[in-house]
């Protein structure tokens, strides 16, 4: 497989206006994602996930760091804007109803790609009704207006514009997010379908971990602008090693309440401010397993299997205390059939 | 299932809005009532002539409202225009054939030398609403004077809007300090004495109704500034101009294509006050000897009459009413769309 998207050492700092101080959003991420891919970058609010997704599309300036789009570098005359990566590289928003002009027809709105790309009129009408038939919009609903259609619809209106260009990456910002669980599991559903078809690379955003679970290949765990722990869906889902990593999941709402886990780890407290941030590791102020070397040096990255990486010191003890988070696989065999039962 | 409206497509919201609008009676009668009004205005010529419609004469028809005819062409002396209202030139053409006169048989500018009172004269047959002090016809001069302040207002209305909506797109689709050195430049603009510049300018050169509307236009422009940035500077942070950024539109396509439409909505509730404001500012400039060229048809000439002539009451009180009631059909017609397009009070009805 090779990567379509290659990200090394990504940062992103902020300046503050009228301050010395920087507001470190990103700090050193790296990652890769293949075609036909999905991975998942999840994390708190805050922990910069979204503007490592704007850095990669080159929307915004980065402020060290590389990020390739098959080898070539995106920067600030390479990117989603410029003329030769035009409707490569992909983008769906979190709110659909605030990512559709409301004073512009469903049909044009999906037609605007092709018309930056400078498509004619009349392939322009046809695309957009083969891309609307796709993602399931009724021919009908291309005259219609954005505040006619339903979340769900107008989530679709936004996948179909992205992928009316047939883009090779998408990066999808917590698509879900505002969609209640019937019109979320119907969109997840698309997607899965839409990336088998067409074989796009998908960057996928999201704080839920649920819907990550579910449509993800690779899972990266951000904390802080960094990325604390890497590895397969299935290997982070079942046996995460790093201490935030199995706060996340066990925060993680369960449709059973049966489904109780026996151990927890409960992070207390709040997480520190990207402005000033602790020397050694991110999470020692909150962590149950700190001692002195955590606060001393950022712990480096340590490999434990397959692409699966962690930055921690103590991954091993947090493991071994973790037993009963493989509950996790029941949980999620019951999500499935949640979800599946939403998708029929 | 598509809805139309003057043949052009609309969307279920702008139907609503009309809908809204269409509900208000206060100003819906008021605008048909001022269009009314305005469209009689607009063949003043046909009602208020001192030419004659039609005049037959000799076999042939002639149309001087439209067409000049020396005197010579019905058989009389002199080579210049035909004064119809001559006697000598009645009696000349009902000779051979007859005269269709408009309503009012006078111009704006038409003296009645035939009074039998010294000017103003008070209400009569012949003036409807009297004469002013140099014996012109009222009712005449109120018609022409009518459409050139509605003109005038719709002219300056439309240039101020366009400058204004351009000047406060950039600013607020821009911001940073571009907005910022721009927003300086308006408080230093608008703190510049008006009406003192005005004056001056008018006593230097002579205005006519376009000089006159760019040196008004030079401060009216901003009015639409102040609601036009804020609109953009709310609708340039929505998803769907990052989603058209991210597209690669460029940004005056996407000032144009998404930002415009979206934050006209209010600028355009505030046309019809803008308009309202321009027509008090020509009528203020009048009534003060500032505004247009001495001679001119306007409201405010005539309402600086009645106050020249208080013995002769018709003058202010013809005056005072068609402008307070002109005035107020637009406040109405004004506040019917503002809450035509007011999103609380939309889904009321």
């Amino acid at each position: 497989m090779s990567a379509v998207l290659e990200v090394e050492g990504l940062v992103k700092h902020f300046p503050i206006a009228g301050q010395r101080a920087v507001v470190q959003a990103v700090n050193g991420v790296g990652f890769s994602v293949a075609r036909g891919e999905t991975l998942a970058l999840v994390g708190e609010s805050g922990s910069g996930k979204t503007t490592v997704g704007r850095c990669v599309l080159g929307l915004i300036p980065r402020t060290q760091g590389a990020v390739r789009f098959h080898g070539a570098m995106i920067d600030k005359r390479h990117n989603i804007r410029s003329r030769d990566l035009r409707g490569k590289l992909q983008l769906v928003f979190q709110e659909p109803a605030e990512s559709l002009d409301p004073r512009m027809r469903i049909g044009e709105t999906i037609g605007e790609p092709l018309r930056q790309l400078d498509m004619a009129q009349v392939d322009r009408v046809k695309r957009v009704r083969e891309v609307a038939r796709r993602v399931g919009l009724s021919e009908a609903s291309l005259e219609q207006f954005p505040a006619e259609l339903s979340a769900g619809q107008q989530q679709r209106v936004g996948i179909a514009r992205a992928i009316v260009t047939s883009p090779e990456l998408i990066v999808l910002d917590e698509p879900t997010s505002a969609l209640d669980p019937t019109a979320r599991a119907e969109i997840i559903d698309l997607l899965i379908r839409l990336q088998k078809e067409l074989d796009t690379a998908y960057l996928f955003i999201s704080h839920d971990l649920s819907t990550v679970r579910y449509v993800s290949h690779r899972v990266a765990v951000m904390y802080l602008g960094m990325i604390v722990e890497q590895g397969s869906a299935a290997e982070i889902f079942s046996h995460p090693r790093h201490p935030y990593s199995i706060g996340l999941l066990s925060s993680v709402l369960l449709p059973n309440p049966k489904l109780k886990r026996e151990v927890r780890v409960d992070l207390k407290g709040e997480i520190p401010s990207p402005i000033d941030l602790p020397n050694g590791c991110y999470l020692a102020g909150r962590c149950p397993f700190v001692d002195e070397q955590c606060r001393a040096a950022m712990p480096p990255a340590d490999q434990v299997g397959d692409g699966h990486f962690v930055h921690c010191y103590h991954h091993r003890k947090a493991l071994s205390g973790q037993v009963a988070l493989d509950y996790f696989d029941d949980f999620q065999a019951k999500a499935e059939q949640v979800l599946g039962a939403g998708r029929r | 299932m598509t809805r139309r409206f003057l043949g052009l497509r609309i969307s279920p919201l702008t139907e609503r809005r009309l809908r809204n609008f269409k509900a208000n009676k206060r100003g819906f009668v008021s605008l048909w009532l001022f269009l009314f009004l305005f469209g009689l205005s607009l063949f003043a010529e046909l009602i208020a002539n001192d030419k004659p419609l039609v005049v037959h004469y000799d076999g042939t028809l002639y149309f001087p409202f439209v067409i000049t005819y020396p005197e010579t062409a019905f058989g009389g002396d002199f080579e210049t225009e035909a004064d119809y209202r001559d006697p000598v030139v009645k009696e000349l053409i009902d000779a051979k054939g007859w005269m269709v006169w408009p309503a009012i048989p006078y111009s704006y500018r038409t003296i009645n030398y035939d009074l039998e009172v010294p000017a103003p004269a008070p209400p009569s047959s012949d003036n409807w609403l009297g004469t002013d002090d140099q014996g012109r016809d009222v009712l005449a001069r109120l018609i022409y004077g009518l459409r050139l302040s509605v003109l005038f207002g719709l002219v300056l209305t439309f240039f101020s809007s366009i400058i204004g909506i351009a000047a406060g797109a950039v600013q607020g689709f821009f911001g940073g300090w571009l907005d910022l050195g721009f927003q300086r430049f308006i408080e230093v603009w608008s703190g510049l004495p008006q009406l003192f510049l005005l004056i001056i300018l008018a006593s230097v050169i002579e205005p006519s109704f376009w000089l006159l509307l760019g040196l008004l236009l030079l401060f009216s422009w901003m009015s639409l500034v102040d609601v036009v940035r804020a609109e953009f500077l709310r609708v340039r942070n929505y998803d769907y101009i990052r989603a058209a950024r991210a597209l690669g539109v460029r940004d005056t396509t996407i000032i144009v294509r998404h930002a415009l439409p979206n934050a006209m909505v209010s600028a355009l509730t505030f046309l019809p006050f803008i308009l309202n404001g321009s027509i008090t500012t020509l009528t203020a400039l009048d009534f003060l000897g500032f505004g247009l060229p001495p001679g001119s048809p306007s409201l405010g000439e005539l309402l600086q009459q009645g106050k020249a002539n208080l013995q002769a009451p018709w003058l202010g009180f013809t005056g005072f009413f068609v402008i307070a009631l002109m005035l107020s059909l637009m406040i109405f017609v004004g506040e019917a769309v503002r809450d035509a397009f007011d999103p609380r009070k939309l889904l009321a009805r």
